[in-house]
């Protein structure tokens, strides 16, 4: 039990680093704009990342699993360390980094060193959505600006008013991006353990029953939540205050196609709903919280006349594309050779 | 909680709106009043001095339950600065007018005749300003796309003011009705005293357009 928890401890650390920068996504500019306080925010962000964690988290975290199968608990270990080293490091050299990015390219490097060979399908599949994610934020962000300022001309509603249900809509909006941020993102906490912890399901007092894989999910929904309390509050006001100076209208847009996206990327019953009446759908695949705020703040940059938007921003998010899962996949494959050759772990 | 957020933000948009209705009443007060003068109805214009003390104060009351709500309840962070501003900025358009209706009364200003019209065209336009800018703050809350409207027509007004308030001063400098040079000193000095509030209303104008495009989501 003890070693077990040992060896999650990278994937719970992944957790936290995810709680601490990622909630800033969801409630950064409405606590750095003192429009909701810190408190309410981490409470909602903590009560609806464990229910999609526990509820939604089984998309995502099937896609990585078909990447990858991870069959060793130490080579899990790893694998989620590696991705976690990744991102402190490029966090460290101030380079845009993605916890969704770097998981994969960890699994790739633990393939390489397994010698199994990665679906190219699946792997280009992912990729894909790196690149749709930003894109799709953009658009849904264009798409709401238009909505809502014809409708706040149209229809002369008062400042406060506007201050009101601006509020009320940020709670509501910032749930539904907490619940979107743990059934996406948590396969890139727990993903990899999945297959190599079993753990009994439990009964909850007679009323619905979670599975191991839940359980795991709900571990790492609390990592998360840890993450919030401990260290959000810091990147919530830097990043209200610093980088996004935008409205708390235009903070509601860019929140809610954030969380529309990373629902549409993490929903198992949105997905087959979509086939059952013959739509396209998206696969089910972790992606980055953060380039989807910033492709929503470019998407709202650019209607107001794209003048104001940071090329440099989206070279460097491109640049992530590449740079993040070669640095993970490498780090990977070298603490697996550490730890199968020195510290004599199977990992594979 | 919430509801007693929600409460106290649709409470403070009464306020504002009591608030712009007292801005409006301080200068027709101050139409009236300045009217009764130049139409030498001394006696009335004393009898009523006391209503722009009562609407100077109801207007500071409001302005500080205003302020201390905006800051006690954190409604609107982003816009609070501004809409203080601005709020801060009308209110001395409201102690401007106690004041020049007060150092009339005090000071008894010789109008004469001739320039008696051109005075009370003075305080038409002004009192348009105020009223303009008045409308400019509701837009500023309620519908933005109408700030600039109301911004051209302060001024407008302010212009127009500026226009008579020369012509006044060129009238009573060029005027054989009274010699005394004291006299057209002071009757100068109550001129630019009242078109100073056209000035006064067109710099706050400007700063509501500024605000709105801040308000732009």
């Amino acid at each position: 039990m003890l070693s077990t928890l040992l060896f999650m401890s990278s994937g719970l650390f992944l957790g936290w680093t995810l709680g601490a920068n990622d909630a800033a996504n969801i409630f950064g500019t409405a606590v750095g704009t003192r429009m909701i306080k810190f408190k309410t925010s981490a409470v909602i962000i903590t009560i609806f990342v464990i229910i999609g964690a526990v509820i939604s988290g089984a998309g995502a975290s099937h896609t990585l699993g078909t990447l990858g199968k991870v069959n060793q608990l130490a080579g899990a270990f790893v694998v989620a360390l590696s991705a976690g080293l990744t991102v402190l490091w490029m966090t460290n050299l101030g380079l845009p980094v993605s916890t969704s990015q770097s998981i994969v390219g960890a699994i790739v490097g633990w393939n390489i060193f397994a010698g199994y060979s990665t679906d190219m399908r699946v792997l280009t599949k992912i990729i894909g959505t790196w690149i749709l994610c930003p894109v799709l934020s953009a658009s849904f962000s264009i798409l709401f600006f238009i909505i809502i300022s014809k409708f706040l001309k149209k229809c002369k509603i008062h400042l406060l008013t506007i201050d009101r249900y601006t509020r009320l809509s940020l709670i509501i909006v910032g749930a539904f991006g907490a619940y979107s941020l743990g059934a996406n993102n948590i396969a890139n906490v727990m993903g990899v353990f999945t297959n190599t912890i079993s753990i009994p399901p439990i009964n909850i007092f007679g009323l619905f029953t979670l599975s191991g894989t839940q359980q795991l999910f709900f571990l790492g929904g609390l990592a998360i939540s840890v993450g919030v309390y401990t260290y959000s509050k810091k990147v919530m006001l830097t990043v209200g205050k610093d980088i996004f100076k935008i409205s708390p209208v235009a903070a509601l847009i860019v929140v809610l196609s954030h969380s529309i996206v990373l629902f549409l990327f993490a929903s198992e019953g949105l997905k087959y709903w979509l086939i059952s009446y013959g739509l396209p759908s998206l696969p089910l695949v972790p992606v980055s919280s953060s380039q989807a705020v910033v492709g929503a703040v470019i998407g709202i940059g650019l209607i107001k006349g794209a003048h104001n938007i940071n090329y440099r921003v989206l070279g460097s998010i491109s640049i992530g594309w590449v740079v993040t899962p070669v640095t993970s996949a490498i780090i990977s494959y070298l603490t697996l050779f550490f730890m199968q050759n020195v510290f004599m772990f199977s990992v594979y | 909680m919430k509801n007693i957020l929600f409460n106290k933000s649709r409470d403070l948009e009464n306020k504002i709106d009591i608030y712009l209705d007292t801005v409006n009443e301080s200068v027709l007060i101050f139409k009236r009043d300045i009217n009764h003068y130049i139409d030498g109805k001394i006696k009335i214009f004393e009898e009523e001095l006391k209503e722009i003390n009562n609407i100077e104060n109801r207007a500071d009351e409001l302005q500080n339950e205003i302020k201390h709500n905006l800051y006690e309840y954190m409604l609107i962070p982003e816009a609070r600065g501004d809409v203080l501003a601005l709020l801060e900025s009308v209110d001395n358009i409201v102690d401007h007018v106690k004041k020049v209706i007060h150092q009339i009364s005090i000071e008894k200003p010789y109008i004469p005749d001739n320039i008696k019209s051109d005075c009370s065209e003075l305080v038409e336009l002004v009192t348009n300003s105020v009223n303009s800018l008045a409308k400019c703050l509701r837009a500023y809350f309620n519908n933005l796309t109408m700030v600039n409207d109301y911004v051209n027509k302060v001024h407008f007004y302010e212009h127009e003011a500026d226009k008579v308030e020369e012509r006044i001063k060129r009238k009573v400098f060029n005027n054989d009705e009274f010699k005394e040079f004291s006299k057209k000193v002071h009757l100068r000095y109550f001129t630019e005293k009242i078109a100073a509030l056209a000035d006064e209303s067109e710099t706050i104008s400007e700063l509501a357009s500024v605000a709105a495009i801040k308000r732009r989501i």
